[in-house]
This record gives C-alpha cells, structure tokens and sequence, in this order.
C-alpha cells in the first residue's frame, strides 16, 4: 500500500518545464512569420476633375519642362530624345536656372512641368520618371532649405519654414490626358 | 554538520517557473493580437515598383487600398490576364470606385474626412492605360490625395 502511494506522487503530474519552451518556440515563430507592412509611396495631390483640357499653349515655351514616356518607354524631353539617368540633374536645372539661361525657366515660380505618357506606357516606367521629378524638387527644396534656415528639408519640419519655400519654389507637375497608344 | 547540510538539500529551495508558460502565452497573444495580417486577400498579382521619394502613410484607418495587376494564376481561367482593379476582396469594375470610398469614407469622423488617402498598389508590369482610368474616377469622385505605393530603393537619395 505504502508502494503504491509513492508511485502516485511520483506519477501524478505532467512536468509542464517544457511548456515554457514550446511557447517560446511559437512566440519565435510568429515574430519571424509576421513583417509589419511598412505603407510607403510617392504621395501625389491630383487635379480636380474638369471637362476641359487645361490649355498650356498660352504657357511661355521656356517656362515648360515637357516629358513624354511613349509606348516603348522610351523619353522624349523638351523634344529631344533623353535617358532616365540625367532627368533629375535637367529638371533641377531646369527649375532654378542659375546662368539665367534664355531657354529656361524664367523663374521657379514660373517653371511647370508637364508630364504625358501613352496608354501603353509601363506603369514602372512613369513612377520611375514621377520619381526623379520629384527628386528634383526635394534636392532643391533641400537646398533651399540649408541655405536659408541652416537646415535640411523635411516633411515635419516648422509650417512656416516649409510654407516659405515652398512658395519660392512651387511643385507644379502638370500631367495631360494620355494618347491612346500601346494600350494592351 | 553533515546532518545539517542534508536537510538543506531535500529542502530545495527553488523559484517556481510554473507561471512562466503563462507569461510567454501572454506575450504570445499580445503580438498575435498587435500584428495586423493583411486583411485583404489578393487576388491580383501587385509587385510594386521601387522609388526613392516615399512618405509613409502614417494612419492606416484613413487609407484606402486599391490594387491594379494580373489576376493571380487561379483566377485567370475565369477573368483573364488583363490587368484588372481589385477593391477590397473582389474583383471591381471603374464604375465601382465610387461607392467603395464612400463606403470607407461613412466609417469615419467627418473632421477625418478630408485627410483620406488612396493608396494604389500597382504592380510594375501594368500598362498606364488602367491606371490612368482609376485616376480619373478618383479625380471625379473628389478624391485627390493619392499614394503610389512603392517600395524603397537600395540607393536612396540621403539629405546629408
């Protein structure tokens, strides 16, 4: 008898050491399995619906930056063909002017840029070239920045600083109804 | 001394770690609870693009999610390989922008409202012409906050 009630209170529970582990190895699991989806992208404010073209004839040619991504992905900047690589240096160039160059924005309040693609244009090609138009404005913005307030351009920085130059230097991206090529 | 010592030692005087099973479910619900699974099943096939100049989207509640790509393998028997629009878990058709944002758009404070952001998750394959009519029933509904939804590139231009 005495046996038997040793055998019981050796028997009668289940070693839970292990549970800790087995939890541990879960938690692991799902803090590996788990990526936070991180949102970012280009944020874009679109022009609001009218029936009518905006006419940009009446636009001066020097102040018009125009871009064009055809079917093939390929580029055609102020009428001539161009590579993806230089747009960003032309458009800052473009945009500021700094040898007051005839053919070139007269000032950055005046410069625009307008941005038309085909229908059958590569959705990689045109945020690739959205991209470096943007790219252009922050660099100068951030420039502009430095050189006034000492400090570099941010989205959080003061309202008023970030007011100021974006008053200075205006982003204006004009983008026309697409040609209907290459659509598939 | 000896007898001392002994009795000492049947006494094991260990700290219990019958609770620490407890603790780490605890953690475990914690980050099953925190981590957000998509809610959204794919069903078209989005590789975004990568792009430099990327602001994050901070509120989730404010954004809405519009996906443009191929079906997914699965479903290309029964809509094809054209690129098509996905709105929440279906396959949607232009005319049906409209409502899905307002739908999002009733759930919400009408203080919040203005600050709506529709993201478009394009997959980098697709042609303009689709997007292109997605911006266009954006624009006609009045919703002009977009966000193309990329991902970030190794090279990033650096403000230093």
């Amino acid at each position: 008898m005495a046996k038997t009630s040793s055998r019981d209170r050796m028997n009668n529970e289940i070693n839970a050491g292990s549970m800790a582990d087995i939890a541990f190895l879960l938690l692991i699991f799902f803090l590996v399995t788990t990526t936070i989806v991180e949102d970012k992208g280009i944020m874009v404010k679109l022009p609001p619906w009218s029936e009518e073209e905006p006419d940009i004839t009446k636009l001066k040619e020097r102040n018009v930056f125009s871009v064009l991504v055809n079917a093939q992905n390929q580029l055609l900047v102020r009428g001539e063909p161009s590579n993806i690589d230089n747009l960003k240096d032309r458009a800052k160039e473009f945009i500021r002017n700094p040898q007051n160059r005839p053919d070139l924005a007269e000032r950055p309040t005046k410069a625009i840029i307008s941005l038309k693609n085909d229908r059958g244009t590569e959705y990689k090609t045109y945020l690739e070239v959205y991209n470096e138009l943007k790219a252009a404005y922050n660099e100068l913005w951030d420039e502009l920045s430095r050189q006034k307030f000492g400090i570099p351009y941010s989205e959080d920085m003061a309202f008023a600083y970030k007011k100021a130059i974006r008053e200075e230097i205006p982003f204006v991206l004009s983008e026309a109804e697409p040609t209907a090529f290459g659509e598939e | 001394m000896a007898k001392f010592s002994k009795k000492r030692g049947k006494a094991k005087p260990e700290v219990s770690t019958a609770s620490l099973p407890d603790i780490i479910f605890m953690l475990l619900f914690f980050f099953m609870v925190v981590t957000v699974l998509r809610d959204a099943e794919l069903k078209v096939q989005v590789n975004t693009p990568r792009a430099t100049e990327l602001t994050k989207l901070e509120e989730k509640s404010m954004v809405n999610y519009l996906y443009i790509g191929r079906p997914q393998p699965r479903y290309q028997e029964l809509y094809g390989t054209k690129p098509r629009m996905q709105l929440g878990d279906k396959f949607a058709n232009l005319n049906e922008i409209p409502i899905f944002l307002e739908k999002h758009k009733v759930k919400l404070p009408e203080a919040k409202r203005p600050r709506i952001i529709s993201s478009l998750r394009v997959d980098g394959e697709v042609t303009m012409g689709i997007v292109t009519d997605v911006k266009t029933e954006l624009r006609k509904a009045g919703q002009l906050k977009v966000n193309y939804s990329a991902k970030p590139k190794a090279e990033k231009f650096t403000r230093n």
